[in-house]
């Protein structure tokens, strides 16, 4: 708390946006605490945008769509497309868990884009926890899809028994390394992208401290923070697209053997 | 007059018995328009794409830089893990760094659509059999 101070002095920290702070304490379990946390907060905020709105927007059930209820639609299409077009039809079986994790993931993001919001993905425990549920659902359903015989993923045929050994714990690697790189690439994308922007803006600060010249300098990095809000606003969306899509993608792995 | 008459039961009968030809020429007409429709399609679609690849060309980047990092990363990991809890340092984080290198080149690989994922390897097995009916 003291460096806090400190630093909140002179230059912006670029990492006190992702501090967790205790809003409400439960107590402890185990040696942990249990508290209602400003992440949790932004979840349930996040949780709730998403229902408020499909629910408002689609509370007309008009025929033909109003405006709210075209986003809604659009939002409904696009997602179907996506999953229909990278899994099938079958794939379909897993439209609402594709579409809660994108509108959840993409709304996340957006509002972590709102300055003094808590950015949710920016935070490894939630997008690991979001791939781990991925890779369990796929590996859960290939083991009910397939039995034991899901194994023979890591055992590639016509392989000479001397590199076999190699092989298969490449195999195994590649698959551990899918919830890795889902989780990492989010993570990564937004924690980088906040930091940068909160770095960029902490030197518009320190230069208007120069007086004329610095103002005068300090046109430089405001240009750089608009423009990285544009860019950033491109990640939020991308990040969300690109986690929605692989899952799809890991899904039709498991739904369809065949390519 | 018996001329002209004759000619109208002759287009008639032209327009009757070759009926045929009419309809191979009207499947044809529309054959032609559905190409004329589909060039023109394929045009636009050429004029739009630009714009989608510039996005998700950045998503591809992004997403193949990120699985080969993860192969690495994995490797080293486990490696990492496995010495610690056997005591066999630093063999394995060498031997699985390396193993690590080669799943992030095939995650790569599988990504970049060059090698077929290890799903195929299970169709094989279920060939007609009643695993494939859901």
């Amino acid at each position: 708390m003291a460096s806090e101070a400190a630093t909140h002095s002179d230059t912006v920290d670029p990492i006190h946006q992702f501090h967790i702070n205790n809003l409400v304490d439960f107590g402890q379990i185990g040696h942990s605490t249990f508290a209602f946390t400003n992440s949790a907060l932004f979840m349930a905020i996040t949780v709730m945008l998403i229902v408020g709105f499909m629910m408002l927007s689609t509370r007309g059930r008009g025929l033909v769509p109003g405006r709210m209820q075209n986003v809604t639609e659009m939002f409904y299409e696009f997602t179907a497309n996506m999953l229909r077009e990278a899994a099938g039809s079958e794939g379909m079986r897993f439209f609402p868990f594709v579409f809660t994790l994108f509108s959840f993931i993409l709304v996340a993001n957006l509002i972590g884009m709102v300055p003094y919001f808590f950015t949710v993905t920016a935070h490894i425990v939630i997008t690991g926890a979001l791939a781990l549920l991925v890779m369990a659902i796929v590996v859960g359903y290939g083991f009910s899809k397939h039995g034991f015989g899901f194994l023979k993923l890591f055992v590639p045929d016509e392989v000479p028994g001397l590199i076999l050994p190699m092989i298969v714990a490449i195999e195994i690697l590649s698959f551990i390394s899918r919830p890795v790189s889902l989780s990492i690439r989010l993570f990564a994308n937004m924690l980088a992208g906040h930091i940068t922007l909160k770095v960029f803006a902490g030197f518009i600060i320190s230069l208007s401290t120069f007086g004329v010249i610095g103002w005068a300098g300090a046109v430089l990095p405001f240009l750089m923070v608009v423009a990285l809000t544009a860019l950033e606003i491109l990640v939020a969306v991308l990040q969300a697209y690109v986690f929605a899509i692989l899952t799809c993608m890991y899904l039709n792995d498991a739904l369809h053997p065949s390519h | 007059m018996a001329d002209k008459r004759s000619d109208e039961e002759r287009r008639e009968k032209a327009d009757g018995g070759h009926g045929s030809i009419a309809d191979t020429d009207l499947e044809r007409r529309f054959a032609d328009l559905s190409r004329t429709l589909d060039k023109g399609r394929r045009v636009r679609q050429a004029a739009d794409k630009p714009e989608r690849t510039d996005s998700s060309g950045y998503a591809l980047a992004l997403r193949i830089a990120s699985e080969f990092i993860a192969g690495v990363l994995v490797g080293a990991a486990l490696g990492w893990g496995l010495d610690e809890v056997a005591g066999t340092s630093p063999w394995g984080l060498i031997g699985f760094l390396l193993l690590g290198f080669a799943a992030g080149v095939l995650n790569v690989m599988r990504a970049a659509g060059k090698i077929a994922g290890p799903y195929d390897r299970l169709d094989k097995d279920n060939d007609g059999g009643p695993a494939r009916h859901d």
